[in-house]
């Protein structure tokens, strides 16, 4: 083991965000981060599939044939993701419809597969399920953030709670309509991007090409 | 040569070494404005011609003096026609009346004066916003800042209604110049046009101010639809009820953005990029021939749901941001296509669209910007496929 569990916990925040460094996970990114509350409920949905699925998957990983391991990695995320989705139907309906496709498309998150394909196929249980903890956080940590820029300026709220009073209900803010358009979310992440490559230099990707001058005689 | 003699003075303290070296950018943008640049190409090919950068962007700016004219005679004529039913306020009513210039909508100075009293305010926004923008990626990024953004402040201003709040101009040009151009590495390297970039962003987070018919005529209360939002819901022939007769569209006295109404004096503009070749033919001819083929057979296939179907090409040209977008945007080099067959391809793609948006998609009544940016984010694949070709055609030769 090279990692101690607390590694495993804190790097998927910032150091190896499975979004802003590994790019996974963007559509529901997008999806559902219009409002604060959904994508909140969104995030812990995300890391209880990634933590358990990790799990599971990781105790029985000796077992799994490997030409047939993916299909067996889908039983177990789907069947999680199916519990989730009842859970939400049942204690939280209002937020499951606003959710609706997307709680089903957990399953097809990239960041469940991968961790389940990257980590939790080679290693123990536990430090899977604190894997699947950590970047779970890691995911639900930049909903927060997009949410939070899309909801506050998009509608002048913070999970529903008007924090800046819009003019349509006679207050002195105009919402900016486009940043409860999914594209908006794009910007939001790049900038979240740039701000932590800024940041972290060393995750700044080596650039494909290089321009080269030619020096004058 | 005092100003000269001055810049040679302090120069030794920007340049490398010296004690403000952290501020050359600034130092040269200022130096450079007023004077030639005096670097030159070392590497090779070289290829000598006085035609540099900034002698472009300088070029670019004049042709649009006759836009900027026009445009503020324009904002006037409808401002001070739509006064003689509502009544004049604000600071821009109390400043003209203090000066005694009055509201006739018959007096050509009044108008313009009127209309420079919308214009200026949007226009310093955008070069204090863009300046700072420009002045600091020049300063922690350390490239020159470049007299492009001349252009960019120019055009932007142009296409802005003269109703825009300055602080959503202030915006617009911000998230245009850092998101449109800055970010992919500044002047030379945007990909999309950063005037457009910054208007399209204005367009879709603040529609109240950015369309509808309340905003293009800058008096309160007052709606004045354009005359693309006219016919589109009731057909060309309710253009003439509106007022909007073929030649105002075509000088340009008819409600819209600050600069665009004009096609004829777009018109001007152009023969001045064409005739400098700072603009290439090869983009305003398949721009031209896209919207009019396509327009053509949108006439040919007609509707009974859909007036704009009926839309004859040369109404096309005249309404909305079509002639201001023809000439200034879709000639801007650096996002345009680079190879002489895709330039004609390039000015296609963007005249179909235009057509398309304007008639076929019902929530968007005018499709220039979106038309624009749309070839914009094409040009390099358009491109790529044109080298390909070259390339298999003279392999082809060679067997």
């Amino acid at each position: 083991m090279a990692q101690t569990k607390r590694e495993l916990l804190i790097d998927p925040m910032v150091d190896n965000n499975p979004i802003t460094l590994q790019v996974l996970g963007i559509c529901s990114a997008l999806a559902v981060t219009s409002s604060l509350q959904v994508a909140f409920v969104m995030s812990i949905a995300v890391t209880l599939v990634t933590a358990f699925s990790s799990m599971f998957i990781s105790m029985i990983r000796n077992q799994i044939p490997s030409s047939i391991r993916i299909i067996v990695q889908m039983v177990i995320i789907a069947s999680l993701v199916i519990m989730v989705d009842q859970v939400l139907k049942a204690y939280a309906f209002e937020i499951s419809k606003t959710l609706s496709v997307f709680v089903g498309l957990i399953i097809t998150n990239c960041i469940v597969m991968g961790r389940a394909e990257a980590f939790a196929m080679k290693n123990p249980p536990i430090a899977s399920f604190v894997d699947g903890i950590g970047n779970g956080l890691g995911y639900g940590l930049i909903l927060m953030m997009v949410g939070v820029i899309r909801e506050l300026f998009g509608a002048g709220s913070l999970f529903g709670v008007t924090i800046l009073e819009t003019v349509n209900n006679g207050g002195w803010y105009v919402p900016n309509g486009m940043l409860l358009l999914p594209p908006s979310a794009f910007f939001i992440i790049g900038l979240i991007i740039w701000a932590f490559r800024t940041l972290k230099p060393e995750q700044v990707e080596e650039r494909e090409y290089k321009i080269q001058v030619v020096e004058a005689h | 040569m005092g100003v000269r003699s001055f810049f040679d003075r302090i120069e030794p303290h920007f340049v490398k070494g010296g004690r403000y070296e952290r501020y050359f950018p600034m130092y040269e943008m200022v130096e450079s404005f007023l004077f030639t640049p005096k670097t030159v190409t070392t590497a090779a090919p070289h290829a000598r011609s006085y035609v540099d950068m900034k002698r472009i962007m300088t070029y670019v700016v004049i042709a649009t003096i006759p836009c900027i004219i026009m445009g503020l005679y324009n904002v006037g004529l409808q401002a001070n026609t739509a006064l003689a039913d509502f009544p004049a306020t604000g600071w821009r009513a109390a400043l003209i009346e203090f000066f005694g210039i009055g509201f006739n909508p018959q007096n050509p100075l009044a108008n313009f004066l009127h209309g420079l009293l919308y214009f200026l305010p949007i226009y310093i926004t955008t070069l204090v916003v863009g300046g700072i923008w420009e002045v600091l990626f020049a300063t922690v990024r350390r490239h020159e800042v470049n007299e492009g953004f001349l252009v960019t402040s120019m055009l932007y201003a142009l296409i802005m209604p003269a109703t825009t709040p300055l602080w959503q101009v202030a915006l617009g040009i911000s998230f245009g110049v850092v998101i449109g151009k800055e970010v992919f590495g500044g002047t030379g390297k945007n990909f999309l046009n950063p005037a457009l970039t910054g208007r399209a962003f204005l367009y879709f987070a603040y529609p109240a101010q950015m369309s509808g018919d309340a905003i293009w005529v800058p008096v309160d209360g007052f709606t004045g639809a354009t005359a693309l939002a006219v016919t589109a819901a009731d057909g060309v022939q309710a253009l003439a009820a509106e007022g909007l007769t073929w030649t105002s569209s075509f000088i340009g006295t008819i409600p819209g953005s600050i600069g665009e109404t004009s096609t004829l004096a777009c018109l001007i503009g152009l023969a001045f990029l064409l005739v400098t070749r700072i603009a290439n033919f090869r983009l305003v001819l398949g721009c031209l021939g896209g919207m009019i083929g396509f327009s053509l057979l949108l006439n040919l296939i007609g509707s009974d749901s859909n007036p704009m179907f009926a839309m004859p090409w040369y109404w096309h040209l005249v309404v909305g941001g079509y002639a201001f977008g023809l000439v200034f945007m879709v000639t801007e080099p650096v996002s345009a296509s680079h190879t002489n067959v895709g330039r004609y391809i390039y000015g296609a793609l963007i005249g179909v669209m235009v057509v398309m948006i304007r008639v076929i998609n019902p929530a968007f009544p005018e499709g220039m910007m979106l038309a624009i940016l749309f070839g914009n984010v094409f040009a390099p694949l358009i491109d790529h496929f044109v080298v390909q070709a070259n390339i298999k055609r003279r392999a082809r030769r060679n067997v």
